[in-house]
């Protein structure tokens, strides 16, 4: 398992279809922190991100693939480890 | 397929981009891929290569075409709600014109790089990530044109782009940058643009950049930055990968990489920090300082990077240092320089308001007030007076990167920086320690680098049409024009030109929001007088 607490961080186009997101991702890592500025919502967190396809299914009460966070996204830093339940960030 | 059970997206990407490859049976491997050997990396296996967001072309297709539905309903939108009279004021619009001038070319010469390496690289799943990023560069080209047409429609020295780029002084930083890289081979230009462009600077221009343009009421342009950006998320994350992959393949690409990274590095930070004049001198509402951005997207998150890549022995660039010496003067340095030679650009200068200056005490608390303050209030005295300073010479450009020699000593801000060697008993001069050291590992490449100052004074910037033996010839006037520049229009005073007098015209209100309106159409309906 990963010990850095280096930041990794992705960012959204803030807007109705990524608040749901932006809450699952909250809910699922209590150490981020979000950052709203004009237009775009930046959410940091020290080693790790997990984006959960099962949080964010409950936050838009439909199926959500997680290749739909393309649409919205803005940018992101990290390693990814994507599968079909969870998008990960994380540095070593 | 045995049980029809839907693919999970490891073993889809798997079947979509592996073993699509044949063994070459009449022809060898070194004449289907000639490029691959003499830059001295060593690939054992092609098969390590993973795309981290497994995206195959039918998914790729799909999540495109949604971004470019919402992107342009909202050009749409924008374009019908006569958006470009929206924004803050009319000095907002002239970072466009650095925007359409200078990006747009350096996405078309992505393209062109991309495209190279969806030929050149040696397996399909490399090749195929390299392919979509050179559609992704042609879309980001026409995007921002598309964005910035219909400006273009309205306001000044927005309508030559290409024709501009390969041609105005400045705009050969860019171009320079761009062609150095597609003329490298490919290992070294996928480190030199998905790595060191991409992932370590990219988001200065397309995150606080862009949220400034928001800010700003420019729905258009942030719209297509962030889509931009979006694509470019998944192009950082081919840059890591690139890089990780490159390292464990051989101990021996270390090194190579590793001189690759501080090269890039530089490089691309003396390209990038024309964002740095946008962010504190051109957005009349500002969301952050340039020393903010820097702080957060280089040192915060470049660190983190950096950070994890010391496990394979890679350390930061050789230069970093002296970009976070720089940041606290880097925009006042480049908006003095592009003041002074305003006759000479594509878009007019102004000097910052008292409130524009208050905030940059406060953001620049070390050099502002110190440095550049008492330089700008001389200047308005001299405007004030009817006598503006202007620079009467071009400036002296510096081989690598191209910028005239602006800079000032890493830990001196009084002196300028200005390097000067000799090579083949002829004199080159640099703007900083790092581009002479890249001169100096190649200097045969950048011997032959195309300077527009050299060639103005060499007579080489002229048009069919002018005869240099005339009397009346003028050759600054015809240098400007060589360039694609309008002279007396486009550049100049802010105060003075078109943008502002049709800003106030057509919107009746002040085309520079901290300064008195610039003509009658604005003070006759202002419900203040």
């Amino acid at each position: 398992m990963n010990e850095s607490k280096h930041p990794v961080f992705i960012a959204f186009q803030a807007n109705n279809d990524t608040l749901p997101i932006v809450n699952a991702i909250t809910r699922d890592n209590p150490l981020a922190i979000v950052n709203e500025m004009p237009a775009m919502v930046k959410i940091d967190c020290p080693g790790r991100l997990v984006i959960k396809r099962s949080s964010i299914e409950e936050e838009v009460g439909r199926e959500f693939d997680l290749q739909e966070l393309q649409i919205n996204l803005i940018s992101l830093s990290g390693e990814i480890n994507e599968d079909d339940d969870e998008f990960t960030l994380s540095w070593n | 397929m045995a049980n029809g059970k839907k693919l999970n997206l490891k073993q889809n990407y798997s079947m979509l981009t592996k073993g699509l490859d044949w063994e070459p049976s009449y022809q060898k491997k070194q004449d289907i891929f000639p490029q691959l050997e003499f830059e001295g990396i060593k690939i054992h296996d092609w098969s390590n290569w993973e795309d981290p967001f497994r995206l195959t072309i039918d998914a790729y297709w799909k999540y495109q075409g949604e971004k470019e539905k919402k992107l342009y309903a909202i050009i749409d939108a924008f374009q019908q709600n006569n958006g470009q009279f929206n924004v803050t004021d009319a000095r907002y619009v002239q970072a466009l014109k650095i925007f359409i001038n200078a990006v747009v070319g350096l996405e078309y010469n992505a393209w062109r790089g991309f495209s190279r390496l969806g030929r050149e690289f040696g397996a399909a799943s490399p090749r195929i990530a390299a392919q979509m990023q050179a559609i992704d560069e042609m879309r980001h080209a026409t995007t921002q044109t598309h964005a910035c047409s219909h400006y273009a429609r309205f306001f000044e020295g927005m309508g030559n782009a290409p024709y501009q780029f390969d041609r105005t002084w400045y705009l050969s930083i860019p171009k320079s940058f761009f062609e150095d890289a597609c003329s490298s081979g490919p290992f070294e230009f996928v480190v030199a643009i998905s790595f060191a462009f991409e992932y370590v600077l990219t988001n200065l221009v397309f995150m606080p950049w862009m949220s400034g343009a928001a800010y700003n009421g420019d729905m258009s342009t942030v719209s297509f930055g962030f889509s931009a950006q979006s694509d470019e998320a998944r192009h950082m994350t081919l840059g890591l990968e690139v890089i990780k992959f490159l390292l464990e393949q051989d101990p021996d690409n270390v090194p190579i990489v590793q001189k690759w990274i501080d090269k890039w590095f530089w490089r691309a930070y003396r390209v990038l920090s024309l964002v740095a004049t946008m962010m504190d001198y051109m957005l009349p509402k500002r969301v952050m300082s340039w020393d903010e951005a820097w702080t957060i997207y280089y040192e915060e998150n470049g660190g983190a990077l950096f950070a994890d890549l010391a496990r394979y022995g890679i350390k930061p660039p050789r230069d970093a240092d002296v970009t976070i010496k720089e940041k606290e003067r880097l925009s006042h340095e480049m908006w003095s320089i592009f003041y002074a030679n305003r006759d000479v650009v594509g878009f007019p200068l102004w000097l910052p308001s008292q409130e524009e200056m208050n905030w940059m005490s406060e953001k620049y608390p070390n050099t502002f007030d110190k440095y550049y303050r008492p330089r700008f209030e001389y200047w308005k005295e001299l405007e004030d007076n009817g006598t503006p300073f202007t620079n009467t010479t071009l400036p002296q450009l510096c081989q690598v990167c191209q910028w005239p020699c602006l800079f000032t000593e890493p830990d001196d801000p009084t002196e300028f920086s200005h390097h000067q060697t000799e090579y083949k008993d002829e004199h080159f001069q640099f703007c900083s320690d790092g581009c002479q050291h890249i001169f100096e590992n190649e200097p045969e490449k950048y011997i032959q680098a195309w300077l527009p100052v050299h060639e103005i004074y060499k007579g080489n910037c002229i048009l069919d049409d002018v005869d240099p033996e005339s009397p009346d010839y003028n050759p600054m006037v015809e240098a400007i024009r060589y360039m694609g520049l309008k002279p007396g229009i486009d550049g100049g005073l802010f105060k003075e030109h078109n943008d502002a007098m049709n800003w106030e015209k057509w919107t009746e209100r002040p085309s520079n929001i901290h300064n008195q309106p610039a003509t009658d159409f604005v003070r006759k309906t202002g419900s203040d007088k």
